[in-house]
C-alpha cells in the first residue's frame, strides 16, 4: 500500500469507522422509538429524547466525516425516533398495546415480502442495464397465474411454478422489446403493465366469472419454528411465518453473493455499467440482459404469488397488486440498486404500511396519509437530498453490437 | 422481400427496402399508416384473445362500436336527441374524449422536449381535487367567475404538481419518470386522505361516507348536448378542442415551442445554441401538468361534481394519456383522433356496452389489453424509424466510400 492509499483510509474513532457509527446511529434512532413502545414502554420523556439525541450526534459526526448517505439516514432516524418516541410517551398504554404488539414484526415482514421480491427483481434487471418499470405487471401476472395454478394443479407448488413461468414470459416480451428491438424501455415497461392488467383481469373474469376463486385452494404453508413459536415475544414475531417470507429473506444475501461475489454477477453488472467494454471481453451482452430481465420477471412474479396464494389465502381480485410493483421500484431506487439497501427500504415501506393499518386507533385520516410516506421518501432520495441515488451507468440504454 | 428486388439494382447496393423500412418511410412522410396499422394490429390481437376464449370477436367489437355510439355517425339524418341510445352513447364518448385529449396532451408536450411524463394521473387528480375544493367552498360566487376560478386554480395546481418533477430534473437530475411515478402515488394517497373520513375535503352532510362534498350549482359547466341531470356533454369539450389548437400554436408558432423541440431533438446542441435547457424542462413539465390539471377541472365541474375515496383508487384515465399521446405521435391532430378512439373504446367497453352482447367485465379488461398492445407496438416502431435512419446512414456512408 502506498502512502496515498493510506491517506484515503477513513478516519476512525473508538476503533469505529464513520460508516459503522452512522449505521449505529440509524439503529439508535430506531431504539429511541423502540424504548417508548411495548414491550419496554418507557413512560418518561427522557428515555427516547436521550437515545434520539445520541443517534443525531452519531449521524452528524458521520456526515462531517464524509459518510453522507448513511449519516443523513442516522440524522433522519434520530429525529423521527425522537419525535415518535415522545409522541408514544404521551399516548395511552392501551392504545400502544394495540398498535405495537409483537405481531407487528410479522406484519411488517408480510407487507415487505412482495416488495422484497419486486425490488430484487428490478435490481437484477437494472443492474444488467434494462430499466424495468413493468414490475407491477409482472407481479400481477404472478398473482393471478399463481392462484390459477394452485387451483387447477391442486398444489401451491404448481401455483408458484405457474407464477414464475407467467412472470418470466411477460418479462421475455419486455426483454425482446428492450434488447432486441431497442425500443424505449420505459414505454415498453408501461405497456407491460397495461397488458398484464388486461390479461389477468380478462382471464380472471373468463375463467372464474362472477364467482371468486373457490375456497380451499392450496396455499403456501407457514413455517412454525420449533422452540421459537411458543416464546413470548419471538413467537408471534417470527415463530410462524409464511414459507415465502423466509425465501424472500434468503434471496437477499443470495442475490448479494451472486451479483457481487461471482463471475456471473460481474458479467451482469458489466453489462449495466459499460456494455461495450463487456462485449469487448467476450460477454454476450444480449444474452446476459435477456437472462436478467427474465429472472427479474420471475422474482417479481413470486412477490405477486405471495399476494394471492401466500398471505392472500388463495384469492384474487382485479388489479390485486395495487401499485406494489411501483413501491418495489421505489424500494430498489431508495436502496440504491443494492440487495441489502433494497431490502432495508422494503422493510421500511412495509413498516409504514403495517403501521398505517394500525394507526386508525389514533386517527384514520392520518393513517391514510402515512401510506404516502414511501413515495415521499423515494422522491427525496432521487432528488439527492440524502445522498444521491446512482443508477447503473448504462441503465435504460439499448446496446447495439458493432 | 429482397427476392423481389428490381433487376436494375447493382448487387453491391442495399437490397430493396423491406417492409419495415417502407413503413418507416411512410412514417417520415407524415403518413397515417403506422398509427393506423398499430391500432389495427392491437385490435386484431385483442380479437384473437376474444375468439380463443370462445366468444365471437365480431359481435364483441360490434357491441363495443355501438356502445361507443359510433353507429350514430352512420345514421343519417343525424338524430341529436340524447334520449335515444346511440346519440346518448356518442355524447358520453365525447365526454371521455374531452378528458383523454387533455391527459394525452399532458404526455405529448413534454415528449417533444425529450421528457416522459408518467404523472398524468397524479396531475389529473390534483386538478380534480382543487376544482372540487373551489367548487364546494366558493358557493356564493356567480357562475362564470366561479367556473373560471375552479378551472384556473386546478390548471395552476396541475402545473405546480408536474413542475415539481421538472424542477427536480433541472436542479438535481432526478429522472422525471421516477419522480412522476412517486408524485402519482402521493396524489392518490393524498386524495384518499382529503376525501376520506375526517379529511379536510370530506362532505359535511354524511360523515360516514368517504366522499368529497358536492360542488355548488354555480360551479357547474353548462351542458350543451343532452340533459344536465343525466351527464350531458358540457362546454368543456370545446375547451379541450381549444387546447389542441393551443398545443399546436405553442409548439409550432412560439419561441418557447421552438426551444422545447430543440431540446427534445438534442439537449446538448440546444444548450450550445444558447437555450436554457433546465428552464425548458421545468416549463415543459409545468405546461404538461396544466393540461392534466385542466382535465381534472373539466371532469369535476362538468359532470362528476363529487369524488370518493373509491373513485380515487379506481381512476386510471390519466394513464391512458400515455397510449393516446403515443398513438397520436405527440401531435395535436393525432392526439385528438387517438383520444376519440380511446374515448369510444373506454366508454364502449364499460357503461355503454350492452351486457347481453358482450360481458362488460371482460370488455373493460380488453381495453387494458389493447391499450398495452398499442403502447407496445408504438414502442417497436420507434425502432423501425431508427432502423430506417441507420440503413440510410449506412447507405450514404457506403456511397461516400465508393466515390472516394
Amino acid at each position: 500500500m502506498t502512502n496515498h492509499a493510506q491517506a484515503l483510509r477513513p478516519e476512525t474513532r473508538f476503533g469505529l469507522s464513520p460508516k459503522v457509527v452512522a449505521v449505529l446511529g440509524c439503529a439508535l434512532g430506531l431504539a429511541a422509538f423502540w424504548s417508548a413502545i411495548p414491550p419496554f414502554t418507557a413512560r418518561s420523556l427522557l428515555v427516547p429524547v436521550a437515545i434520539g439525541v445520541l443517534a443525531l450526534a452519531a449521524g452528524i459526526w458521520a456526515v462531517s466525516r464524509g459518510v453522507r448517505r448513511v449519516g443523513w439516514g442516522a440524522v433522519a432516524s434520530g429525529i423521527l425516533g425522537l419525535g415518535l418516541g415522545v409522541l408514544a410517551t404521551r399516548s395511552s398504554s392501551a392504545n400502544l398495546e394495540v398498535v405495537f404488539r409483537a405481531d407487528l414484526i410479522a406484519q411488517v415482514l408480510v407487507f415487505a415480502t412482495p416488495l422484497t421480491f419486486g425490488a430484487l427483481g428490478g435490481m437484477v434487471s437494472e443492474r444488467s442495464g434494462v430499466v424495468n418499470v413493468g414490475l407491477e405487471g409482472m407481479m400481477l401476472m404472478g398473482a393471478f397465474w399463481g392462484v390459477y395454478g394452485a387451483d387447477k394443479g391442486g398444489s401451491w407448488a404448481v401455483g408458484l411454478l405457474a407464477a414464475v413461468v407467467a412472470g418470466g414470459l411477460l418479462a421475455l416480451v419486455h426483454a425482446y422489446w428492450s434488447v432486441h428491438l431497442r425500443a424505449d424501455q420505459i414505454v415498453s415497461g408501461m405497456a407491460i403493465n397495461f397488458l398484464a392488467l388486461g390479461i389477468t383481469g380478462y382471464f380472471f373474469e373468463q375463467l372464474y366469472g362472477n364467482q371468486n376463486i373457490p375456497a380451499g385452494v392450496s396455499t403456501i404453508p407457514n413455517v412454525a419454528i420449533p422452540g421459537i413459536d411458543h416464546l413470548a415475544f419471538l413467537g408471534p414475531a417470527i415463530g410462524d411465518l409464511n414459507l415465502l417470507i423466509w425465501i424472500g429473506i434468503a434471496f437477499v444475501p443470495l442475490s448479494y453473493i451472486v451479483l457481487f461475489k461471482t463471475s456471473i454477477g460481474l458479467r451482469v453488472r458489466a453489462c449495466g455499467e459499460h456494455p461495450r467494454a463487456a462485449d469487448t471481453v467476450g460477454i454476450n451482452v444480449y444474452a446476459v440482459r435477456y437472462a436478467a430481465v427474465v429472472v427479474s420477471g420471475m422474482l417479481a412474479a413470486l412477490g405477486g404469488a405471495f399476494l394471492s396464494i401466500g398471505f392472500g389465502g388463495g384469492s384474487f381480485t382485479e388489479n390485486m397488486t395495487e401499485g406494489r410493483g411501483f413501491i418495489a421500484l421505489a424500494a430498489m431506487i431508495f436502496g440504491n440498486w443494492r440487495p441489502f439497501g433494497a431490502w432495508g427500504a422494503a422493510l421500511l415501506f412495509g413498516f409504514s404500511t403495517a403501521l398505517a393499518f394500525r394507526l386508525p386507533v389514533y386517527s384514520g385520516s392520518a393513517a391514510t396519509l402515512f401510506q404516502a410516506l414511501p413515495y415521499v421518501l423515494t422522491l427525496i432520495a432521487v432528488a439527492g437530498l440524502i445522498g444521491r441515488s446512482v443508477p447503473p451507468a448504462a441503465d435504460g440504454r439499448p446496446y447495439t453490437k458493432q | 422481400m429482397s427476392a423481389a428486388a428490381p433487376l436494375n439494382v447493382p448487387p453491391e447496393q442495399e437490397p430493396s427496402p423491406g417492409f419495415a423500412v417502407r413503413l418507416g418511410a411512410a412514417q417520415r412522410a407524415g403518413g397515417l399508416i403506422v398509427p393506423v396499422l398499430t391500432a389495427v394490429l392491437a385490435f386484431l390481437a385483442g380479437g384473437i384473445v376474444v375468439a380463443a376464449t370462445g366468444h365471437n370477436p365480431w359481435t364483441a367489437y360490434k357491441g363495443i362500436w355501438d356502445g361507443a355510439g359510433f353507429d350514430w355517425l352512420f345514421h343519417i339524418p343525424w338524430d341529436t336527441n340524447t334520449t335515444h341510445l346511440s346519440a346518448f352513447n356518442l355524447s358520453q364518448t365525447l365526454l371521455t374524449t374531452t378528458t383523454l385529449i387533455l391527459v394525452g396532451l399532458a404526455v405529448a408536450f413534454p415528449f417533444r422536449c425529450g421528457l416522459f411524463n408518467i404523472g398524468g394521473q397524479g396531475q389529473y387528480l390534483v386538478g380534480l381535487i382543487v376544482a372540487n375544493w373551489v367548487g364546494v367552498d366558493f358557493a356564493s360566487w356567480p357562475t362564470l367567475p366561479h367556473v373560471l376560478l375552479g378551472i384556473g386554480a386546478a390548471t395552476v395546481a396541475g402545473a405546480v404538481w408536474a413542475g415539481i418533477a421538472g424542477f427536480l430534473k433541472a436542479a438535481t437530475g432526478a429522472h422525471e419518470v421516477i419522480s412522476t411515478i412517486m408524485l402519482n402515488w402521493i396524489a392518490i394517497w393524498g386524495g384518499q386522505y382529503l376525501f376520506g373520513q375526517g379529511g379536510p375535503l370530506q362532505n359535511t352532510y354524511n360523515p360516514a361516507a368517504p366522499e368529497s362534498g358536492t360542488i355548488a350549482p354555480s360551479a357547474h359547466i353548462p351542458v350543451f348536448w343532452g340533459s344536465p341531470v343525466l351527464q350531458g356533454l358540457d362546454y368543456g369539450f370545446f375547451v379541450a378542442l381549444a387546447a389542441l389548437v393551443v398545443f399546436w400554436l405553442l409548439l409550432n408558432r412560439t419561441t418557447l415551442g421552438y426551444e422545447v423541440r430543440a431540446v427534445g431533438y438534442n439537449p446538448e446542441a440546444a444548450a450550445y445554441g444558447g437555450i436554457d435547457v433546465k428552464r425548458k424542462y421545468i416549463e415543459a413539465m409545468a405546461i404538461s401538468g396544466a393540461f392534466a390539471g385542466l382535465a381534472g377541472a373539466l371532469d369535476m365541474l362538468g359532470y362528476l361534481f363529487q369524488f370518493g375515496v373509491l373513485d380515487v383508487q379506481a381512476s386510471q384515465i390519466g394513464f391512458l394519456g400515455i397510449a393516446v399521446a403515443l398513438l397520436g405521435r405527440n401531435t395535436a391532430i393525432g392526439t385528438g383522433i387517438a383520444a376519440f378512439l380511446f374515448g369510444g373504446l373506454l366508454y364502449g367497453t364499460t357503461r355503454g356496452l350492452n351486457p347481453n352482447v358482450f360481458d362488460p367485465s371482460l370488455a373493460g379488461n380488453l381495453t387494458s389489453m389493447i391499450q398495452g398492445l398499442i403502447v407496445l407496438f408504438v414502442g417497436a416502431d420507434i425502432f423501425i424509424l431508427y432502423l430506417w435512419n441507420a440503413r440510410r446512414k449506412l447507405r450514404l456512408r457506403r456511397r461516400a466510400a465508393a466515390t472516394t
